[in-house]
């Protein structure tokens, strides 16, 4: 592991760490996974922060996200561009907010974005139901989905919109028992 | 990008320098320059207004003051006009600080909002400038989004004026001092009030890095926003500050927060580091979820337990006793029986912990009553003492600790108004990264989704309800079949055991000899599958059933534990009433054994049984026969299991995989409970086998890698993957009751039983706490004897406990009102946030009906 240092230089891995959760270890860990993904494009040298960006196909295949149902629109909410390719500052982001260590605000900003699938800052019907319908691989029918949302909305609807905003989505997600732990994922090496 | 980086640079750099500037040369210049700007900044009075607390602070403070500059300068000079243009220079000047600083705070705030307008930014600079030329040509460029010509008019007209405005600088120093008498002034820098300001300004940035991470910013923002805003603030204004009369002790100040935040970085880095098995876990939590997670987080919580344990009783009593004690054979107590002697290496023997493992410091028996060893004048018997009860005390509040953490991470979970949301929103595991483990979670997210859908549809059936009823009360009613059962049989073994043991063990086999081991491991090992049957009668939900599973095996396991406990009571009385035949035919041994006219050699003196030792070395034999139980139902019933089902699987009638025997799943519940039991046996013989703790943390390590390699090799994930509840309380809180239950005994040995008389640290006393009173009289002042003697008078003590019972009662009264009241305010919040607003929109079809 003598080739640490030419990774990063010391302020970038300080910089890094005053803006993620994460120890230099990780972070150079994380490189590492990104390196992984495309060896040819992602250089080792990130001293002079190329601007590199992988495509959204190579990111949701990680095993980490692999399994998970909303594994395009997290990428998405936390690309720059909203296309869902990610730079290695993005894909830092992603986990960093993903970390055990995020706090639950953070992690309910995201998860907001997350579920706003048509990123119009509200989490409205038709968002309800492609979330249950990817939640459940699509095995509910069409009442009991219909069900399901109204019961949600009715819940959780505050300002009596019929829609979620992110007051209440914030209102609904922070009282949640399993919220933190819902929304935590692990890099492994 | 590189231009705004420039002047982000700028800003922070010149910012510093103007402080200083009042009593440099090229003040005139800086009075010129800013002079130009006036009528610019007049302009923009409006903009100020809206830019920070600092701004209208200033104006208030600038105000009189340049009135007084206007008065004394009429009253002086016609033509010091230049001296008004500079007031007016320097209250703009001023306000122009007071701006940026609003401005960067701002930026600092809501993300950097120089970005969005970087002409001003540098309109700014321009305005704070200096001698260095490079600077200067910015401040040309800055001249051409503005006013460059008159900015130059301005400059040359400066270059003229100098000296005259020199003059005008000192005055302008007074007045701004306030008191206007003040020579000194000219070398402050800068005032005390922009110091403080500068400070709360430079504390902020300081914040702003802290809090940096959680911002739900692009990382892209942040790291421009920590590199160029906060640090380089933070950077130059830390040396800025310096120039006041502690430079030297600031400069060392802040070079000393530098180190130390360093330091607790790396600190924090290696403590990460340093958490043992980390990886091994995570990658576990990923493939089966946090259930089965949680047990191993609870092992490595454990294993840490009795780390401190073995720490304590390594450090303080075997290794003095080794080191400083008297050797081995020099006391009977030390030395094997001459009839042992024959067998004592023997590998079975040495198994067994008896023959020489018996006479070492392993256990209690070999340890010398000698009021004080070696050099050190070390207290062994007080040591030992305080040692066993320093251990209890330890384990009682470190559980309670963590169980008050965990507590208060609970927090208000248990609001059930948001059951769909939480479903939509939460029910996915975000550690999740196995197909199969995914593939359960969507079936258990879909099953649950219709259990609530059919909940929420109709109340439940009828007969259905009566049908779940009695198939729950049989089923507890066969596990208190069960229960009895095991019990009868532990009771029936041991007393089979007793009678073996006063026939002599010499005339039967090895199974006659470890029976009741051997029947309480292999209780523990079926009773839990037959429960695990049962339970699928009841149809709970997972993570109750694990609950009720727990319960039963709980109850199974110290069912036998306290059967085996209350049969080597029997034994022991049986001994001691065999120590008192003893006596009586041996007369006043103790004494005369002490000065012997013969010399003996120390094997071949008679001695009575050491009831003390032989319970250590029962719950060593038990701890460690439990181990291999454990280890070898790994070994057969997952390993062995496994490797059938994968290999035989191809040539086979059937699919083995999907069909009977298939792959185990991870016992969570048995493995917490064996666990929890363990940990038991431990507390209570550690006090009469020092070894004790060292034998379970070498369990615990080795368990720790076993489990891990058995797990992800041969178990599948279970079949319906549920969370893991948030905190482990539940198995804290069997832990605890273990740990009381464990103490009970413990502690009536060492209260009510009579110490053996030729072994031990506590030989020669009556009772074993007696030590204390010794050292009290010896070791100590004879007041403080009086007083511990007033202090442990009942009349004091019976008070005393009165108060802590009243207290507990008040506490826990005022905690439930608190818990009410927190409720009740809960219920206000959510009301007032809904009402007004789902009375507008009601209000508002109203008026829109009535319009129509």
């Amino acid at each position: 592991m003598g080739n640490k240092q030419t990774i990063f230089t010391d302020e970038q891995l300080d910089a890094y760490q005053d803006c993620t959760f994460f120890t230099r270890k990780e972070i150079l860990r994380l490189h590492g996974r990104y390196h992984e993904m495309a060896p040819n494009v992602v250089p080792m040298d990130y001293t002079k922060d190329p601007d590199v960006k992988l495509p959204m196909q190579l990111i949701i295949n990680m095993p980490e996200l692999k399994e998970n149902p909303f594994k395009e629109r997290i990428v998405e909410s936390f690309s720059e561009d909203g296309e869902g390719s990610l730079s290695f500052n993005d894909f830092v982001d992603m986990f960093s907010v993903l970390s055990e260590m995020a706090p639950r605000e953070l992690k309910a900003i995201y998860a907001f974005k997350i579920y706003d699938f048509n990123t119009d800052n509200f989490i409205c019907k038709a968002d309800l139901e492609k979330t249950l319908n990817k939640l459940t691989r699509e095995e509910l029918t069409a009442e009991e989905i219909t069900l399901v949302c109204e019961k949600v909305i009715e819940e959780a609807d505050m300002d009596g919109d019929g829609k979620l905003g992110f007051a209440d989505f914030e209102n609904m997600i922070s009282k949640a028992p399993d919220f933190l732990r819902a929304y935590s994922s692990s890099v492994l090496p | 990008m590189a231009v705004l980086e420039l002047s982000l640079l700028m800003h922070v750099k010149l910012f510093s320098k103007d402080l200083a500037l009042i009593n440099d040369n090229t003040v005139l210049r800086f009075l010129g320059k800013n002079g130009s700007d006036v009528n610019n900044e007049e302009d923009s009075a409006a903009e100020n207004q809206e830019n920070g607390r600092g701004a209208d602070k200033e104006r208030k403070r600038a105000k009189p003051r340049t009135r007084r500059g206007h008065a004394r300068g009429r009253a002086r000079h016609g033509g010091e006009e230049d001296g008004d243009d500079e007031d007016g220079t320097r209250r703009a000047g001023q306000r122009r600080q007071r701006n940026r600083r609003g401005r960067g705070r701002a930026g600092g705030n809501e993300g950097s909002d120089s970005e969005g307008d970087p002409t001003k930014a540098r309109k700014n600079q321009a305005n704070q400038k200096s001698k260095e030329d490079d600077e200067q040509e910015e401040d040309e460029k800055g001249g051409k989004s503005g006013k460059g010509k008159n900015e130059k008019k301005q400059d040359k007209k400066a270059d003229k004026k100098g000296k005259k405005e020199k003059a005008n600088k000192k005055k302008k120093d007074k007045k701004k001092s306030g008191s206007g008498s003040d020579s000194d002034s000219e070398e402050e820098p800068i005032t005390e009030e922009e110091l403080a300001k500068l400070k709360e300004e430079v504390e902020e940035k300081k914040k702003l890095i802290a809090t940096l991470r959680n911002k739900p910013w692009k990382m892209k923002k942040k790291l421009s926003v920590l590199k160029y805003e906060a640090q380089l603030f933070v950077e130059k204004f830390e040396g800025a500050l310096g120039k006041g009369k502690g430079k030297k002790f600031y400069a060392y100040k802040v070079m000393m927060t530098k180190k130390w935040m360093k330091f607790q970085r790396d600190f924090e880095n290696f403590k990460t580091a340093c958490i043992p098995w980390e990886m091994k876990i995570k990658e576990i939590e990923s493939h089966f979820g946090s259930s089965v997670a949680s047990y191993f987080i609870f092992l490595r919580w454990m294993y840490g337990i009795n780390m401190i344990l073995f720490g304590l009783t390594f450090g303080l009593v075997m290794v003095p006793e080794a080191l400083m004690g008297k050797p081995y054979g020099s006391l009977p107590r030390k030395t094997v029986p001459r009839a042992e002697e024959a067998t004592a290496m023997n590998f079975a023997t040495l198994w067994d912990f008896s023959g020489f493992a018996q006479y070492s410091v392993l256990f209690y028996g070999y340890y010398n009553n000698q009021r004080t060893i070696g050099w050190l004048k070390f207290r062994m018997p007080l040591s030992y003492f305080l040692v066993g009860v320093g251990t209890i005390g330890y384990s009682f509040m470190i559980v309670i600790r963590t169980m008050a953490r965990n507590a208060n991470e609970e927090g208000g979970g248990d609001d059930t108004s948001f059951n769909f949301s939480w479903k939509m929103f939460t029910s996915w595991d975000y550690l999740i990264g196995n197909p199969e483990t995914a593939d359960n979670k969507f079936a258990s997210i879909t099953t649950s989704f219709k259990e609530a859908i059919v909940e929420e549809q109709e109340s439940r059936k009828e007969e259905n309800i009566h049908l779940t009823r009695f198939l729950r009360v049989l089923a507890n009613f066969l596990a208190l079949c069960t229960l009895a059962g095991s019990g009868y049989l532990i009771f029936f073994v041991v007393r089979r055991s007793q009678k073996f043991a006063l026939e002599g063990l010499e005339n039967y086999g090895w199974w006659e000899r470890n029976e009741v081991n051997m029947v309480m491991s292999l209780l523990g090992m079926f009773c839990p599958t037959l429960f695990d049957v049962i339970s699928s009668l009841e149809n709970y939900h997972p993570r109750i059933a694990l609950r009720w599973q727990l319960g039963r095996i709980f109850a199974l396991f110290l069912g036998n534990l306290y059967t085996f406990i209350i049969a080597l009571m029997d034994e022991i009385n049986l001994k001691a009433k065999r120590i008192k035949n003893w006596y009586l035919y041996n007369g006043t041994i103790p004494e005369n054994s002490t000065a012997p006219p013969i010399q003996v050699d120390p094997a071949d003196v008679p001695r009575g049984p050491c009831w003390e030792t032989m319970v250590g070395q029962e719950f060593v034999r038990l701890t460690v026969s439990d181990t291999m139980t454990t280890y070898i139902t790994i070994l057969i019933g997952d390993f062995l299991r496994a490797v059938f089902v994968r290999f035989f699987n191809y040539c086979w009638c059937w699919d083995l995989e999907y069909g009977f025997p298939s792959y185990s799943e991870f016992d969570i519940s048995g493995n917490v409970l064996g666990l929890i039991f363990n940990q038991g046996m431990i507390w209570m013989g550690s006090f009469y086998a020092p070894c004790l703790p060292a034998i379970n943390v070498f369990r615990l390590h080795t368990s720790m890698y076993l489990q891990c390699w058995a797990v992800m090799c041969c178990n599948v994930p279970q079949e319906r993957v549920f969370k893991a509840s948030r905190s482990n309380n539940f198995y804290m809180a069997m832990l605890l009751f273990i740990l009381f239950l464990s103490t009970l005994p413990a502690v009536y040995t060492i209260v009510s039983i009579p110490p053996s008389f030729d072994c031990g640290p506590f030989s020669g006393k009556t009772r074993m706490f007696e030590v204390i009173s010794e050292t009290l009289e010896h070791d100590f002042p004879s007041w403080f004897g009086k007083v511990f003697g007033y202090a442990s008078n009942p009349g004091l003590i019976l008070p005393f406990i009165l108060l802590m019972v009243l207290s507990i009662y008040y506490l826990n009264a005022t905690s439930k009102s608190y818990k009410e009241a927190n409720l009740e305010l809960k219920k206000k919040l959510q009301s007032c946030i809904l009402k007004p607003k789902r009375k507008m929109k009601i209000r508002d079809d109203h008026l829109w009906k009535s319009c129509m």
